[in-house]
């Protein structure tokens, strides 16, 4: 909603504009609904059911709302950590590698720790910062690659993603298979005194939804609220100008790579201690794509992103009752592309419309 | 030579058809100027689309012309987006990219694993019979002796030809185009659909005639598209090094086929293993420009020195001097 005062602009128009804005914003949602919709029909099922579904799906139940807001939690901290290298002006597309790195190192601690005198609390937390190095690790190499390989951080990104599944399935088929035989099913569980518990009749642990909270408002602060979040965007407007200026990118590249990985390696530990329970080969389930996504529709914004995390939660928990119209659960990720598709061009015919006025 | 050694052979020429379609494709939008990154989804739909259309109309053209025009669609969207509403060519290539798999898993669940129709070899008489010659490159559908044929009609409308020219220099240096008489956006439009729709007849190229039939996740296609981005790069933007490596990543496919059948290694980690390898060719082509290699090399003694500097030069490639640049002409 960035429209520059300008002189000579009475308040009226502004306002003007302001309806516009709006009105351009909604016709973007009602586009994707129409083109789902269509998908929808194509597929021979009646939307309106299929979207009623979506809804019975996600809130029908109290304990749904629950689990809404339990993939919600690894979602907004994906998201949270993405909105760093975006403000650099960095592309993390290496998202979903980095939380299966997380996920690999949690395991790795548990197994370590497995058999130690110390409190399973402690043990838990330990594992969650080992998943928290790992995925700093995993995004430091993007960055490198980028800075001293010349490497663009998409394509390092794309390929460390499958670099880090291979060595997730290598792992469940090899050193850490399952006694007797391997599957593709993951490793052997983690002991139950390990796991977070959840809230007494809910799917959700309140521990995960606190840190996430707290994820929530740090990453707000750091990037609205500091001189580091400022630098940040400078080098994301321009990274030579900033450079000049004396800010050293190089430093702040490799910090918003670090900070974003150490965001995915939480996101793979929560997973692991709340939800998987298990290294799998999806170990990442989607969550760093989705928020790339959320990222962009909420253009960078971190007040908008719990919001729309929450929203993009809901679909995918949702989409889940599709199952019983004989539909898969790809509908979920055909709504939200076409969401983002069509948020990012209304913005565009809105930018032309502004210059035009 | 023994008759697997010829099979594996003409298995590598064969693989390679659908890639090299679509990282020519994208070598064409790229060399205007746009970076069009939703190829991944592009491949997968139309391999989707392109197998249900022949299979419900009982025609292979049908299927390919299918493929095509989505493609061309895909890749209108990618051009209006970012030539005509000026959003990150990025954003939208990705969002598409993501857009196009789940839309692919979404409608085909119903054709998976249904048989279809397919496009039969047809052996060139006389050619055909040539030893090793013959069984690897002349005894293959016709989707093959295309290739052939485009890659070599790519290289030449790119290099040799007064609008291949036109088209390298919209990417290299518009505002030069421009006053030459250009249209420099409408090249980009043209050569951005043009490109989608080379990309979309990949799609069709492996469920109609390489990988036969559609089994949305498990047809192993989702991550060849970002394969075939990757090679254009490290094809230095030149159809024939292109071509060179969509050979050179369909001879590691085919050794993960013959590896799988003789060892115990997991598909899944045989299919993987071209990413690592993407990387570091992505590595050797772009290392030759970072500063600190030319500090590093300073110190070497002659000798060594003048021996990598020459391999960094060789594998190095730049490219179009105005990828991902929006063009203003006011």
């Amino acid at each position: 909603m960035s429209l520059e005062p300008q002189a000579g602009r009475t308040p009226a128009i502004l306002k003007k504009s302001t309806w516009i804005d709006l009105g351009i914003r909604i016709s973007a949602i009602l586009m994707a609904l129409l083109f789902t919709s269509l998908v929808l029909v194509v597929a021979k099922a009646q939307p309106l059911e299929a979207y009623k579904n979506i809804l019975i799906g996600a809130f029908g139940t109290p304990i749904k709302i629950t689990t809404v807001l339990a993939s919600w939690v690894p979602l907004v901290i994906a998201t949270s950590g993405l909105l760093f290298t975006f403000t650099a002006g960095l592309w993390n597309i290496g998202m979903e590698g980095q939380i299966t790195f997380g996920a690999i190192f949690t395991i790795g601690a548990f197994r370590l720790l497995d058999h130690t005198s110390l409190a399973p609390n402690m043990v838990t937390i330990l594992a969650i910062l080992a998943g928290a190095l790992g995925g700093i690790l995993w995004a430091l190499l993007p960055g490198l690659m980028k800075i001293f390989g010349g490497v663009n951080e998409i394509f390092g990104g794309l390929g460390l993603n499958f670099v880090a599944k291979t060595v997730a399935i290598w792992l469940i088929f090899g050193p850490w298979k399952r006694p007797g035989v391997a599957s593709s099913s993951g490793t052997e569980w983690i002991d139950p005194k390990f796991r977070l518990p959840f809230i007494e009749g809910t799917n959700i642990s309140l521990t995960t939804l606190i840190v996430a909270i707290i994820l929530v408002i740090f990453v707000a602060v750091m990037l609205k609220g500091t001189h580091f979040g400022l630098k940040l965007k400078a080098i994301g407007k321009n990274d030579k100008a900033a450079y000049i200026l004396g800010i050293p990118t190089t430093r702040y590249f490799l910090l918003a790579f670090g900070l974003c990985g150490l965001f995915a390696g939480i996101t793979g530990a929560i997973l692991v201690t709340s939800k998987q329970y298990s290294l799998i080969p999806d170990a990442g389930a989607g969550y760093g794509f989705l928020g790339l996504l959320v990222a962009m529709l909420v253009n960078y914004h971190p007040i908008w992103s719990p919001f729309i995390a929450f929203f993009f939660a809901a679909l995918g928990i949702g989409n889940v009752e599709l199952q019983y119209m004989g539909l898969n659960t790809y509908l979920s990720g055909v709504l939200q592309g076409f969401l983002v598709l069509f948020v990012l061009m209304a913005d565009g015919v809105r930018k032309r419309l502004v210059k035009k006025h | 030579m023994d008759s697997t050694t010829l099979t594996t052979l003409a298995g590598i020429v064969e693989y390679a058809v659908p890639v090299l379609f679509a990282s020519i494709g994208e070598n064409f939008t790229e060399k205007s100027g746009i970076t069009n990154l939703s190829v991944n989804g592009t491949i997968l739909l139309t391999a989707m689309a392109g197998f249900v259309v022949a299979l419900t109309t009982n025609s292979l053209f049908l299927g390919f012309l299918a493929g095509a025009l989505i493609g061309a669609l895909v890749g209108a969207i990618v051009a209006f987006s970012s030539i005509t509403l000026k959003q990150s060519q990025v954003a939208i290539g990705f969002v598409l990219a993501l857009l196009g798999r789940d839309l692919s898993y979404f409608l085909g669940a119903p054709f998976n694993n249904k048989p279809g129709i397919f496009v039969s070899k047809i052996p060139i008489p006389g050619l055909s019979d040539i030893p090793f010659v013959g069984p690897v490159f002349f005894n293959h559908s016709i989707v093959v002796y295309a290739s052939y044929i485009f890659i070599i009609a790519a290289y030449i409308f790119m290099f040799k030809t007064r609008p291949g020219l036109m088209l390298c220099g919209v990417g290299e240096r518009p505002a030069a185009a421009f006053v030459r008489g250009a249209n420099v956006n409408g090249l980009r439009y043209l050569y951005t659909i043009l490109g989608s729709a080379l990309v979309g007849l990949a799609g069709p190229m492996y469920s109609l005639a390489v990988k036969i039939g559609w089994s949305s996740q498990l047809s192993g296609l989702d991550g060849v598209g970002w394969i075939a981005l990757a090679i254009t790069i490290f094809g230095g933007w030149n159809p024939l090094r292109v071509a060179f490596g969509a050979y050179f990543f369909a001879a590691l496919q085919q050794l993960g086929i013959t590896l799988q059948s003789s060892t115990q290694i997991p598909i899944q980690i045989l299919q993987a293993a071209p990413f690592p390898l993407m990387i570091l060719t992505l590595l050797l082509v772009n290392v030759g420009r970072a500063e600190w290699v030319d500090r590093e090399l300073a110190a070497l003694p002659e000798k060594p020195r003048a021996i990598i500097s020459k391999i960094l030069r060789a594998l190095r490639t730049s490219p179009p001097a105005s990828l991902g640049i929006p063009f203003e002409n006011e």
